[in-house]
């Protein structure tokens, strides 16, 4: 669309929303250093609840577990997820309709009917709740994440630079290896960052999944907002924010330079 | 030189490889194999249980009995559960109409903002969202909360004398859950206004037409495609949310989400909470088939 200036009342309503969005999370911030327990007015500066943080076992406890469970789920998804892509973008091969609806069905359904399934699938099979079946469901809710992803970039995939790699004697292997993946790298990255993103985020599926001891880090920040509620979650969150805004920021600039 | 890697003791293996590496077909097939086995034991097999499960009955300690019993539908619309199913069809719609008149004059703004600038705003509204969904919505409780941010504010401008007592009510979850879903309507919008030729509002000016009516007869047309995606995208998870009117709602404020997690943590009636999930999922599929037909879509739903 046009470059043309848009008008200031156009300006102003966005700069409102903006403001919307980031309200929030300075708030947040803000607060994390107060001295006021009750999170409702300001008091005073303090960095008490850091220290309180620092001092609080389930927390680190819960955020070994989240590392866990977001990088082996990142990393299974993201393997499954680009072979799915690759295949779909590229052949031609029976009930291939059927794959791709298969693909379709975690997306459209709502969390909660997902979590509750394989809920009830773990119990039925008689598979103890714990930190392996949160990594089973994050895996089946990434998957199809990783393949819309890579699927998208492999997108505009010229297949010629393939055939003029076998023509000079690569087998399908080192073609694979030497040009393909090189080539759809940065979708299988954007792919992966998204899986990680969202295993990080969970609440729903995993608080369906989890069992006694493998408390993830939103399940704890839930379970603090509901019988806690002190300014040790701000504090928690600002850490939680200032790292996630660290990595993007980081991967903004690199993916600018790039460019 | 195939022949040259084959020694004589593996040849079932040799057959296997050179099948993967002669037929294109074998090759598709090994590939998706991965994805549609773990998809089919971890997404449809627990489906398939939940629906089985849907037309069971529960005992007298909360066990399920192998006895056919349809009453866990029937139940769902008796006046009580109906009308929570009626609300959260309320809350889902409207958090989506919404979404989508705030969202929308954003979406515009975005799209005709400079090239330059263009990645960065948009960087700027998804930042936010990359943060943790529950720390999001604690922010929120901490607005709202009486005597908080937002009522000290308020009296502070003189805009109110007494606290507005908006924590725990449903218009704190709908405040909540616009905030949640804003970026997914305003993204799929800016694709698809992003992607409107100038020509076109150009030609119809030539032609006399101003620029309101162009919007009208131009532009919003044009952009359905990303209306459609933004509404899916909203609509689907808000149906079945359960964690904002948890936090934000208070008891107060009950969604078909909310009945569906007791049925399967606190009141142990698993068949009744299947039947719950199946209208629930089944609501949301007819939705989505009915928008998915009625316009062509894909690319709004990949950003």
């Amino acid at each position: 669309m046009s470059e043309k200036k848009s008008s200031i009342w156009l300006r102003i309503y966005s700069v409102l929303v903006y403001g919307f969005i980031y309200a929030p999370i300075l708030i947040l911030i803000v607060f994390s250093f107060n001295t006021q327990k009750l999170n409702i007015r300001w008091e005073g500066f303090t960095f008490h609840w850091y220290e309180v943080l620092f001092k609080d076992g389930q927390v680190l406890l819960a955020t070994r577990n989240t590392v866990i469970i977001a990088i082996i789920s990142t990393v299974v998804a993201t393997f499954i997820g680009t072979m799915a892509a690759l295949a779909m973008q590229r052949y031609r091969f029976p009930f291939y309709n059927t794959s791709e609806t298969l693909m379709y069905i975690p997306i459209v359904i709502p969390e909660v009917v997902m979590g509750i399934s394989l809920l009830v699938f773990f119990v039925m099979i008689k598979f103890t709740l714990g930190i392996t079946t949160i990594i089973l469901s994050h895996i089946a809710f990434n998957v199809p994440f990783v393949t819309l992803v890579v699927r998208a970039r492999l997108h505009g995939y010229d297949k010629a630079i393939d055939e003029a790699s076998m023509d000079l004697g690569a087998n399908e292997i080192t073609t694979f290896r030497r040009v393909t993946l090189p080539t759809i790298m940065p979708g299988v990255l954007s792919g992966a960052m998204l899986a990680l993103t969202l295993s990080l985020d969970d609440y729903v599926i995993t608080y369906f999944t989890a069992g006694p001891g493998s408390t993830t880090l939103p399940l704890r920040v839930y379970s603090m907002v509901r019988f806690i509620v002190t300014p040790e979650i701000n504090a928690l969150s600002t850490i939680w924010v200032a790292i996630i805004f660290i990595i993007l920021v980081i991967g903004q600039v690199a993916q600018s330079k790039r460019a | 030189m195939i022949s040259e890697e084959v020694s004589g003791n593996n040849k079932r293996k040799f057959s296997l490889s050179r099948l993967l590496r002669e037929n294109p077909i074998a090759q598709g097939l090994f590939l998706i194999s991965p994805a549609n086995i773990y998809l089919f034991i971890f997404i449809v097999l627990p489906l398939l249980l939940v629906a089985g499960l849907s037309f069971l009955s529960r005992g007298t300690y909360g066990q399920v009995e192998f006895r056919f019993d349809i009453t866990n539908y029937t139940r769902l619309f008796d006046p009580l559960y109906g009308k929570i199913l009626l609300f959260s069809l309320g809350v889902g719609l409207g958090t989506t109409v919404i979404c989508l008149v705030v969202g929308y004059p954003l979406a515009y703004f975005l799209a005709h903002a400079p090239t330059k600038q263009r990645s960065l705003l948009l960087f700027l509204i998804l930042l936010p969202f990359w943060t943790n969904f529950i720390i999001r919505i604690f922010a929120w409780m901490i607005i709202l909360r009486s005597g908080g941010v937002l009522d000290s504010l308020l009296q502070w401008l003189h805009i109110t004398q007494a606290p507005l007592n908006l924590l725990y009510s449903p218009t704190a979850v709908m405040i909540g859950m616009v905030y949640e879903y804003l970026p997914f309507v305003v993204l799929p919008l800016y694709t698809s206004l992003e992607k409107i030729e100038n020509s076109l509002l150009e030609a119809a000016s030539d032609l006399g037409a101003p620029p309101w009516k162009a919007f009208l007869r131009v532009t919003l047309p044009l952009s359905v495609p990303g209306m459609i995606a933004g509404t899916i995208l909203t609509f689907i998870p808000s149906m079945g949310m359960f964690v904002v009117p948890d936090i934000l709602g208070g008891a107060k404020t009950i969604l078909i989400g909310n009945v569906i997690r007791n049925q399967f943590l606190t009141a142990r009636d698993w068949p009744f909470g299947s039947a719950a999930s199946m209208i629930l999922m089944l609501l949301t599929m007819i939705f989505t088939l009915y928008y998915t037909r009625k316009a062509g879509f894909g690319e709004e739903l990949l950003v």
